[in-house]
């Protein structure tokens, strides 16, 4: 049985979405896996809302939108409003409960808060929060392991920038010990 | 095997026509196809290349027409009503036999329309676009892979036939990412004796013109290159068959239509109902054989497009109305959702759907 | 004994223009100068549209016929394809000053090692004289019947003044084929702009003050004594730019 993994990243200009998003195309493609990144683009990269489409699949992949995620990472609350029913049975629905209120619930999902925002600027990893919201999808979801994950970062980021390096991978392992 | 890099699109449409020998780029910044810019104003420099940024998407065409009349490798990139700017110039090209790569990465239309994804410019494309009579080889890909590989054959086709040669893809082509290999293509050397090189370098003079006020000269020149555009027809098509071999639905989409339709084929194959498809690769050269070959097995065709319905009409000519053919279709930058193609589908095999 | 020899930088097509036009003389200085220079079989000229449009029939080098007002385009793709060639364009005002203003205006702005030669006859010729952005004020065509009105249509579009403003032009000058002293003074002007190109001094821009009888409804001797007396005051002649004069 084919294995596809549909992730929408999903929320404001600004927040990191298409670079966590590209992480996880990176970290797909570094282990011989078919993967497709598709960013929203025009203004909304310009302080808008922001969504970036990943999949992640051992059979080649056909349409590279994803509408209906099989995760959702929701970084507003726009995004989770409008992607929490799109999201599908079984599937995993991550946001960052210090900037979304939610009362919304559904029994077919595995819902996860994390403070991500919080977390990031309380341990002075400011703009970090897509990647500890990150760190706690790999976690929950087994679409990675961690390790996968900051070996594929550790090839993405250029060695003169170490120190950015050091922190995203600080980001993503405190969201995945949360 | 060369490694696989993560490249955007545009990225890897613009590296492909760098290692297709192209050292000069025009361009004029447009939404969803400045990456292609970008990277040229990168690479360029550093290879001995010309990256130039023209005051107009006007001025970009021509001075592609000054560099190919040369005889160099020339393109140009632009988005939707940027190309209806060039359409002055590519049909000059056309005049002129001058080889040259066009890309558009389409968004929505018409006027200034919107900055979404979009296939609304197949029939500015396929049928023309500018003036008089001529057509462009005109490939569409559907992967960022066919986006670096369609650069080669884009400048192969054009020097092989002296045409312009447009690469339509569409904003999701530009913008999404996925692993491309960078394969070293072979670059086949085209002489090009009519070149404005200089009478130092050839015999008599070369004038690169599309001017006549002869008619009789003029429709000569019309119908030599008519000639040409016949053995192109009869030597270039390219398309894809996807699970055609039992299908008793034909789709036909390309780029991006065709990567939502393969989603669609999957589900509606696992309930049971035979659906394949025909992904025209070259949307001119249009893959009209393919399609009568299809008709014979087929009970029904559905064109997926996101557009109000443009290639349709040619998928219909290519049968001669044999098969009843039905459309799928979303504009303005929205693209379809699988399951709307196989409701469209569903809706054909239950009667229901209203024909082209 | 041979006291005069037709420049080998035009070919034997006889020309079309029209009987007092000064197209043929302006032709003659463009394609001696190619000669005298030596650099005839290493230039590229890039026809405009217009009476000119024909002129790639004449210049005894490759030519480009390019779109109406893209000849600077053109001869940009050409100049960065092969910057060895020597390339050119030989525009009228119409094509240079209206349609073609922006690729002129940033053709210089990129300082463009190209040589323009502008041909202003204040008409469009080919298409039967109408007005063009060089008219002059209240001159009679055949869509300004009533003579060019200001108020209405604007004023004259005065090329060489708007382009020595642009940082990038290196040489700019104003000149009249319209006596022997004038048609000398001319002949030195493009002599010079090519001699910059092969220097690799950047773009060069010549307009030429010509005649168009027919259009006007003079004869030769009278459309020159009207560019003398009417031309010539609203566009003076002289150099407007030469960035290289200084360092002398």
């Amino acid at each position: 049985m084919p294995k596809t993994t549909k992730i929408l990243i999903a929320g404001f200009g600004g927040q990191g979405i298409l670079f966590s998003g590209k992480a996880l195309a990176y970290t797909g493609l570094k282990n011989d896996m078919e993967v497709s990144w598709l960013p929203s683009y025009g203004p909304e990269m310009r302080g808008g809302t922001a969504n970036c489409s990943i999949t992640v699949s051992d059979t080649p992949i056909g349409s590279p939108i994803v509408d209906k995620p099989d995760i959702l990472i929701a970084m507003n609350k726009p995004s989770l409003e409008k992607y929490f029913y799109e999201t599908e049975k079984g599937g995993y629905i991550v946001y960052d409960s210090s900037l979304i209120i939610t009362q919304a619930t559904r029994d077919d999902v595995i819902t996860i808060g994390i403070p991500a925002t919080k977390l990031a600027s309380d341990n002075g990893l400011d703009g970090l929060a897509n990647m500890i919201i990150m760190g706690k999808t790999i976690k929950e979801t087994n679409v990675f392991s961690l390790d996968q994950v900051k070996n594929s970062l550790s090839q993405m980021v250029p060695a003169k920038k170490a120190e950015l390096l050091e922190k995203n991978i600080k980001a993503i392992e405190l969201g995945y010990n949360y | 095997m060369a490694e696989k890099v993560l490249m955007k699109g545009n990225e890897a449409l613009a590296e492909g026509a760098i290692q297709a020998g192209c050292r000069h780029y025009f361009g004029y910044p447009i939404t969803p196809q400045t990456e292609v810019a970008a990277y040229m104003a990168k690479r360029m420099p550093k290879i001995g290349g010309t990256f130039l940024q023209a005051e107009s998407e006007v001025a970009a065409i021509n001075m592609v027409i000054g560099t190919a009349s040369c005889g160099y490798r020339a393109m140009t990139s632009s988005s939707s009503p940027g190309i209806s700017l060039k359409s002055e110039g590519i049909s000059y090209m056309a005049g002129c036999e001058l080889p040259a790569l066009i890309v558009n990465v389409e968004r929505g239309g018409p006027g200034l329309g919107g900055i979404q994804p979009s296939q609304s410019d197949y029939f500015q494309a396929t049928k023309g676009g500018g003036h008089g009579d001529y057509k462009l080889i005109v490939l569409a890909p559907a992967s960022v892979q066919e986006m670096y590989s369609m650069a080669f054959k884009g400048f192969d086709l054009a020097d092989k036939y002296r045409v312009p040669c447009m690469i339509l893809a569409d904003g999701t082509m530009g913008q999404m990412m996925e692993p491309v290999e960078l394969i070293e293509g072979e670059v086949k050397k085209y002489d090009k004796p009519w070149a404005t090189t200089g009478t130092a370098t050839h015999e008599g003079r070369n004038i690169i013109n599309s001017l006549s006020l002869s008619p009789a000269q003029l429709e000569q020149w019309n119908k030599n290159r008519y000639d040409r555009y016949k053995i192109i027809e009869e030597n270039e098509v390219m398309f894809e068959e996807f699970m055609m071999d039992d299908a008793d639905y034909c789709i036909v989409a390309f780029g991006i239509a065709a990567r939502v339709s393969k989603n669609a084929i999957m589900t509606l194959r696992n309930k049971g109902i035979k659906v394949g498809m025909i992904r025209p690769i070259t949307l001119w050269p249009f893959p009209k054989q393919a399609l009568i070959n299809a008709s014979k097995k087929v009970k029904a065709f559905l064109s997926v497009e996101l557009n109000m319905g443009q290639m349709i009409d040619d998928v219909k000519l290519a049968i001669n109305c044999s098969k009843p053919v039905y459309f799928c279709g979303r504009t303005g930058g929205v693209i379809m959702s699988p399951d709307e193609v196989i409701k469209s589908i569903e809706d054909i095999e239950k009667g229901v759907a209203q024909e082209w | 004994m041979v006291v005069f020899d037709k420049t080998k930088g035009l070919t034997e097509e006889p020309l079309h223009y029209c009987p007092g036009c000064t197209h043929g003389i302006i032709h003659r200085l463009v394609a001696e100068s190619l000669e005298e220079l030596g650099v005839l079989d290493k230039t590229v000229g890039v026809a405009s549209v217009g009476c000119s449009v024909f002129s790639y029939n004449y210049f005894n080098c490759d030519m480009i016929q390019a779109a109406h007002g893209r000849a600077p385009a053109v001869a940009t793709g050409a100049k960065r394809a092969d910057p060895s060639k020597i390339v050119f364009t030989y525009q009228g005002d119409g094509d240079l000053a209206a349609i073609g203003t922006a690729e002129t205006v940033h053709s210089a702005a990129r300082n463009e090692n190209i040589t323009i030669i502008f041909v202003n006859n204040a008409i469009y010729g080919m298409t039967g004289g109408q007005m063009a952005p060089t008219t002059l004020p209240n001159q009679i065509t055949q869509t300004s019947p009533y003579g060019r009105d200001v108020t209405v249509v604007g004023y004259p579009v005065k090329v060489c003044e708007m382009l020595k403003e642009i940082d990038g032009a290196s040489y700019v000058e104003r000149v009249a084929v319209n006596n022997v002293k004038n048609i000398m003074a001319a002949k030195k002007a493009i002599k010079k702009a090519f001699k910059n190109q092969i220097e690799g001094k950047g773009f060069s821009l010549i307009e030429v003050l010509s005649t168009c009888p027919t259009n006007w409804g003079l004869k030769p001797v009278d459309a020159i004594k009207w560019l003398d007396e009417n031309m010539e005051k609203y566009y003076p002649l002289g150099v407007y730019k030469d960035k290289y004069k200084e360092e002398k």
